[in-house]
């Protein structure tokens, strides 16, 4: 008799009814294992969490007094003889991949994540198994990223253009995690970088946590955007085109995601410039992760999930999808076209 | 190719005006002439016979990109355009040409004489020799439609500021039948054109539309109504023996409307008339759908000018005698007008608009009710003391149109949109009841804001029911307020008609998919409107 499968899908959330424990849960659950801290992912109201070292500030800073277990990635926890680790997805600084095993029956839950290495997130690991649950929020073939410098020489380029012509430059990008890694790329000899708010609440926490940053100068009250004509402005979406972005005069503006790639949502935004930057997998690097797990049974969410199970099982794969609970993605509607 | 595509890039992401106007104005300073004439033919709707069909083209990109045609075709609806989707699956080139504009178009254009085996080996080898947006617009030189938001008479106005030379004389000069390789950029823009100054239109007039009630406008004796026609706006030009048609968007339309030639037999030379162009039979407007195909055609095939021919629906005399009238009041024009084309026959494509009586506003009310009965739209109010004055001032000309027809629909299917709105649902099927069961009637994809297809989306996403391709089928619980302007029988329809103009209203969120409209409330309106 076939034993029951160490991992199931319920309305809370992807299950472990051995070890008691869900993965990311959307609904209250008495103990969630938490991937990162984006608001999708990691939600108030559980009794017990736990995720990475590095991965707890923002949680904590996120979701206030919580009962919180931290782990080092590769760390195991047993738990009723499922062996639970954390992996680096290379998604932000402290994501993990969730890693939980018995008796030879390996699943991996990706989380987001992303193939290349954004020099401020813990590098992708692949980790072998034979369940592989992925994202594919961009697992179509016409989304494929350029290598992280080339992007950042587009957007060097474009601000000392913006600033040779007394404009200050301001980019639109998701307050934690992408606003951090277009930090780290600029090339701050052009000039001063400028944050909301939002993003240096998030810059704070990481900086405690020893990720090194370039320096901000956080747009307060008594800052006079005008004296900083020519800086560099890092917002989160919904400010672009705000009265506190006006205040800044001459400005050009850009926004940085993965759905910059389509000339239409460029359009849609009527933005001076989009910066195709993503923190998800592209196709090709999708297909690669998956490749690398060796696992034969796919379960995709989150994302062009018809389209993508379809082409894996085109090629071999056990594919299956996965229904997500998008409550979190309404909820910060704005920032989910960010990333 | 290059400069054309930094130009394109920059048409194609800024929406201000004066920015495009500049950029197409360096190009033209700038770029060679050859190029400038390729570049005024594209933006003007001239583009070299399709040499290679789509299906071929879709084929060969699934197979360079290695992948799937199935999975090509579906990224196409999602990306919402062919060239696009080929350019972005197929991978990065090292190696890159660096041609003209006009090679790659006079490359395109003897191809399509070459077997097919040659057409594929010169396709693939471009693709493999260009990146990006040069990649884009290779595609798009074979596919044809640039919509970048540039109409002819912005790239006319740039022209303009490139040649010096006057806007109204350019536009004449690109008008015709010329194409780049019957013509030369000097031929068609720098030597002497004598016909451009009889083209010359006068500016248009515009109405603005009357919020709320009318009186507010004064006594009712100062003002001239008439029907407020869904045609298009036309101003005809008799001068030195010759005719010229012109859009309200000032465009050059003389050849897709030949028919008015014979106005030359019945009027007199130096008038100049403004009035809608209407499809016209058996003494009645065509529905606007019928001229939309004379519009979308540069020269007109004598079938559709027999079943959709056009007349004039003057209601304005601009000049006459080759003197311009438009100081004069607009009762004295309409007074020279009436007599203009007092007794003239029935073959002539030209009618007077009908005033319309009243001695109150409510008694112009009760006129305005009838307008769908009549094939217009509401009612149109002029100052009878006002002259005729250029662009949309406010004040003496308005139009009091009707409220649109509207219905409570359950929204039963929802679909992503394309380009603009590829990552949100946004084309929606509704459905009203027939007992207890829903009949879809109409589709509608616009008329929310994006937060609110945003909301939407995430609905769909998480209450999904079925998939048919990329179509979801989401649970009868979301009702909107459709509008539309109009209803029609249709076999083509489960539920029997078609609408008009169909778009959302609003989100009523206060509503409750019983409290949707019924089938029976929709052929009530079919018997009032239809
Ligand atoms: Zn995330
Ligand atoms: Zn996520």
């Amino acid at each position: 008799m076939a034993s029951a499968p160490l991992i199931t899908f319920t309305d809370r959330g992807i299950y472990c009814p051995r070890a008691d424990v869900y993965v990311d849960p959307w609904k209250p659950v008495a103990r969630a294992l938490i991937t990162h801290g984006h608001a999708d992912h990691a939600r108030a109201g559980h009794g017990h969490y736990m995720c990475t070292a590095s991965a707890a500030p923002i949680m904590l800073h996120r979701l206030g007094e919580i009962t919180l277990q931290t782990v080092q990635y590769g760390d195991v926890i047993c738990i009723n003889g499922v062996d639970i680790s954390f992996h680096p997805a290379g998604h932000v600084v402290g994501s993990a991949q969730i890693r939980l095993a018995h008796k030879g029956e390996v699943w991996v839950i990706s989380g987001d994540y992303k193939i290349e290495n954004d020099g401020i997130s813990e590098p992708f690991e692949p980790i072998r198994c034979t369940h592989f649950i992925t994202e594919c929020t961009f697992g179509l073939p016409i989304f494929k990223w350029q290598p992280q410098a080339v992007i950042a020489a587009e957007i060097n380029t474009w601000w000392a253009r913006n600033q040779a012509a007394g404009k200050t430059s301001m980019i639109g990008a998701y307050s934690l995690g992408k606003a951090q890694r277009i930090l780290s790329m600029l090339d701050v000899s052009i000039g001063r970088v400028l944050t909301h708010g939002a993003i240096e609440v998030s810059n704070g926490i990481l900086r405690k946590q020893s990720v090194t940053l370039p320096d901000t100068i956080q747009v307060t009250p008594d800052v006079d955007p005008k004296a900083y004509a020519g800086a560099m402005v890092l917002a989160p979406p919904a400010a672009l085109g705000s009265k506190w972005a006006r205040s800044f005069g001459a400005s050009s503006s850009g926004f940085a995601s993965g759905w910059m790639r389509l000339r239409g949502v460029r359009r849609r935004r009527a933005l001076d410039q989009g910066f195709v930057i993503s923190d998800h997998a592209d196709w090709n690097g999708l297909c690669d992760a998956i490749k690398l797990t060796g696992a034969e049974n796919i379960y995709v969410t989150h994302g062009y999930t018809d389209i993508f199970a379809r082409h894996l099982r085109g090629i071999g794969y056990n594919a299956a999808i996965v229904e997500t609970d998008f409550q979190g993605e309404a909820a910060q509607s704005e920032e989910s076209e960010a990333i | 190719m290059k400069d054309f595509a930094a130009l394109f890039k920059t048409l194609d992401e800024t929406t201000k005006t004066s920015l495009k106007v500049q950029a197409l104005a360096h190009y033209f300073e700038t770029a060679n002439d050859e190029d400038k004439l390729w570049t005024i033919a594209l933006f003007s709707g001239r583009r070299p016979k399709r040499a290679i069909t789509t299906t071929l083209l879709r084929t060969w990109a699934a197979e360079c990109a290695g992948l799937e045609l199935w999975l090509f075709e579906e990224c196409y609806p999602i990306v919402g355009d062919l060239a696009e989707t080929i350019s972005l699956i197929l991978p990065d080139s090292s190696d890159t040409y660096d041609y003209t504009l006009t090679h790659w178009l006079n490359a395109l254009i003897a191809l399509s004489k070459e077997p097919e085996d040659l057409k594929r080996a010169f396709v693939i080898d471009a693709w493999d020799h260009l990146n990006g947006t040069e990649r884009f617009l290779f595609n798009k030189l074979i596919t044809g439609g640039f919509r970048v938001g540039v109409s002819q008479k912005l790239m006319t106005r740039a022209l303009a500021q490139a040649t010096g030379q006057d806007e109204a004389d350019l536009a004449h000069r690109l008008m015709g039948n010329w194409t780049p390789q019957t013509t030369s950029f000097e031929t068609l823009i720098e030597a002497d054109d004598p016909e451009a100054a009889l083209s010359r239109p006068y500016p248009f007039y515009l109405a603005h539309a009357v919020d709320g009630a009318p009186d507010q406008l004064g006594p009712i004796t100062d003002w001239h109504a008439e029907w407020k026609w869904d045609g298009i706006r036309g101003q005809i030009i008799l001068r030195g023996g010759t005719h010229f048609v012109w859009s309200r968007g000032e465009e050059l339309m003389t050849d897709r409307f030949p028919e008015f030639a014979a106005l030359l037999d019945f009027l007199p030379s130096g008038v100049v008339l403004d009035g809608e162009i209407l499809g016209w039979k058996d003494e009645k407007p065509l529905p606007f759908a019928a001229l939309q195909k004379r519009i979308t055609r540069k020269t007109v095939p004598a079938k559709l000018l027999r079943d959709t021919p056009v007349i004039l629906y003057a209601y304005d005399l601009l000049e006459l005698n080759g003197e311009d009238l438009r100081e004069s009041a607009f009762s004295t024009r309409r007074a020279q007008l009436e007599a203009l084309l007092q007794s003239l026959p029935e073959t002539a494509p030209i009618r007077l608009s009908p005033s319309i009586e009243a001695n109150t506003w409510e008694q112009l009310a009760t006129h305005r009710a009838q307008a769908r009965d009549k094939q217009a739209e509401g009612l149109m109010l002029k100052r009878c003391a006002s002259p005729y004055l250029a662009g949309r001032k406010k004040g003496d000309w308005w139009k009091w149109k009707l409220d649109p027809l509207t219905i409570d629909a359950v929204m039963i299917y929802a679909q992503s949109g394309h380009g603009r709105r590829a990552n949100l649902f946004t084309d929606y099927t509704f459905a009203v009841w027939n007992g207890n069961d829903l009949v879809p009637f109409t589709k509608a994809y616009s008329g929310l804001s994006d937060a609110e297809f945003r909301q939407i989306t995430a609905w769909v996403r998480q209450n999904t029911l079925q998939r048919f391709g990329p179509v979801r089928q989401v649970p009868a619980e979301h009702v909107f307020e459709i509008a539309f302007e109009g209803i029609q029988r249709s076999t083509r329809h489960k539920s029997g008609v078609a609408l008009r103009f169909p778009r959302m209203l609003r989100w009523r969120q206060d509503k409750v998919a019983k409290d949707a409209n019924t089938l029976d409330d929709l052929n009530e309106m079919l018997v009032i409107y239809g």
